[in-house]
């Protein structure tokens, strides 16, 4: 028997294996982004969020997505990796 | 893998073989014309003892059969300088003349006899043919599986596969996918979403052979992956909602009935290799190429089984209608694809209406409740009549602009029972709409389309998910070759 040879249908991308920050001990003195994705009251549990963020000492940044069906832009992603320590990710609907 | 094409020698070439019958009765020209007409080359296909009266060469690889493109055997070819000048194929007594020069050659036999197929377009090795001649463009990563794994199930582990079995996508069957289209295997056809990646005519050959698509589908899978994979139709946004949409395909054009699309009975559902291959070979481009999978990007609360494929053509014969592709802007009998973001189709019953009056009323009652039925202008419907309805239309004389602006009329509600709120519903639009009055559509949202079987006074419907810049636009996209 021999061996079976097909094509590969995939993307063939492999990404880099890119490992974690360590999670930082504390958020105090750290910038974090918020992105609101632009839903209908998104910002109200974003504003929530900023308070309890803001009491444990970190400096919260707002951004906006301009619309939640579409990826946010590559300058807003940019602006976001270049002002921050830390990214909260999380989804919900 | 590729071998060059064999050089000739100057003169005369012929291709035989034996199991021709054309063949063995040219076998006793064979001498005279080595005599008489000059250096002479036999190629015999089957049984290198054939021809051996004049040195025959077996062509065991077929490789001259290949290279010179040999259809029928005989075939007579007058190569100067190493270059073909001049062939005729079957047995014409007065072009082997011509060809030959030979006054009185064949006398004895008939003025006229056809040939036979050639080996090499033998429909059994014609894909291993092609696998081993043809220059090697394919530049996708081969995957070996071991002997003692089941190909099938070693596609579903990988992850290639919707939940269907596929087609193993072996080098001969992306080559024979690759020849329904002129495009060249490099082409990048688009940016496929959702991780942007450049999507080449090779990467969608893989996936429609995956998907059990025929090589003349490829134009058809082309077009309908162009007309996705843009921020227009936002592809993207269609994978990533928690909505139940995919993109639903309508094919138009001559082209539909070439290769076989079906547009009557039973259009939508299942059946028919050209509608369910077509949209099939769309999605599993997204998810391979693309990494649109459940759960991963593709957030969808429920789904709906059009997501494996969702592709139709119009009726435009029978259609009381201008096709949808013109209505939506191409010239008539272009074959077109238009892809919308919808969900699966649901049912209308009328079988008592007889006037276009009547039978717009109920398209009306029933087109309003898709989505929500206070949810108004934000989402478009595609909406396909019935022959039984559509005859309606055409016997009052209704045109698609007639039925259309019925319809509006008929689903334009005030706003005050719209707003968030009204009639005990939470759900509505903003209460500063309260004084407006408000169509179901926005303009151009509602496309209307002919398709199903001769009986049946039904109707079908397909809700869209967010229309608009914030969400996502039908688009129509002539296909190319």
């Amino acid at each position: 028997m021999t061996n079976f040879v097909v094509l590969d249908p995939t993307n063939e991308t492999k990404p880099a294996t890119r490992t974690l920050l360590e999670r930082p001990a504390s958020v105090k003195g750290l910038t974090v982004g918020l992105l609101d994705i632009s839903k209908p009251r998104g910002n109200v549990f974003l504003d929530r969020i900023e308070q309890k963020l803001s009491a444990l000492g970190a400096t919260v940044i707002r951004y906006s997505k301009p619309t939640f069906t579409k990826p946010a832009p590559v300058d807003l992603r940019h602006e976001i990796a270049t002002q921050c320590n830390v990214v909260i990710e999380a989804l919900a609907d | 893998m590729s071998d060059t094409r064999p050089l000739l020698p100057d003169g005369l070439v012929i291709v035989v073989k034996r199991e021709c019958a054309t063949c063995q009765m040219v076998e006793p020209l064979l001498e005279s014309i080595a005599c008489d007409a000059g250096p002479l080359t036999v190629f015999t296909q089957d049984d290198p003892a054939f021809g051996a009266s004049v040195g025959a060469v077996h062509d065991a690889d077929l490789a001259v059969s290949w290279h010179y493109d040999i259809e029928t055997v005989p075939t007579v070819l007058v190569i100067r300088n190493g270059r073909e000048t001049d062939r005729t194929f079957g047995w014409s007594r007065d072009e082997w003349r011509r060809i030959t020069g030979i006054s009185g050659l064949g006398e004895e036999l008939p003025a006229m006899r056809p040939g036979c197929g050639s080996m090499s377009v033998d429909p059994d090795l014609v894909d291993s043919l092609r696998a081993r001649f043809t220059d090697d463009t394919i530049v996708s990563r081969h995957v070996e599986f071991s002997a003692a794994e089941d190909e099938f199930e070693a596609m579903y582990a990988r992850g290639w596969t919707d939940g269907l079995p596929v087609v193993p996508p072996t080098r001969e069957r992306v080559l024979r996918m690759l020849t329904g289209t002129s495009r060249a295997p490099s082409e990048v056809v688009a940016l496929c979403p959702p991780d942007l990646v450049e999507l080449t005519v090779e990467k969608i050959a893989i996936n429609a052979v995956m998907a059990g698509c025929l090589p003349e589908y490829m134009p058809w899978v082309i077009a309908a992956l162009e007309a996705v994979c843009n921020d227009t139709f936002n592809m993207h946004g269609v994978l990533a909602t928690t909505m139940p949409v995919g993109p639903v395909i309508i094919c138009n054009g001559p082209g539909t009935r070439a290769i076989g699309m079906n547009s009557g009975i039973n259009a939508l559902g299942q059946g028919n290799r050209a509608n369910n291959t077509i949209g099939r070979a769309v999605q599993l481009v997204i998810r391979n190429v693309g990494g649109g999978r459940p759960g991963e990007v593709d957030r969808a609360t429920h789904g709906n089984p059009g997501k494996i494929s969702f592709c139709f053509a119009e009726d435009e014969a029978g259609s009381p209608f201008t096709s949808l592709a013109q209505w939506r802007g191409l010239p008539e009998g272009t074959n077109a694809v238009t892809v919308f973001a919808g969900e699966g189709p649901r049912g209308m019953v009328d079988q008592l209406a007889r006037t276009p009056e009547e039978l717009c009323r109920s398209l009306a009652e029933s087109l309003i409740p898709l989505q929500h039925p206070k949810l108004v202008i934000g989402f478009d419907a595609i909406l396909i009549i019935s022959p039984d309805h559509g005859r309606i239309f055409k016997e009052a004389g209704w045109d698609r602009d007639r039925v259309l602006q019925e319809i509006t009329a008929l689903t334009t509600r005030p706003g005050a029972d719209l707003v968030r709120g009204a009639n005990g519903m939470a759900e509505g639009v903003p209460t500063h709409l309260k004084d407006a009055q408000l169509p179901k559509f926005r303009p151009g949202g509602l496309l209307i389309t002919y398709a199903g079987g001769g009986a049946g006074l039904f109707s079908s419907m397909v809700a869209g998910w967010a229309n608009g810049s914030v969400g996502s636009e039908p688009v129509t996209r002539a296909v190319g070759s």
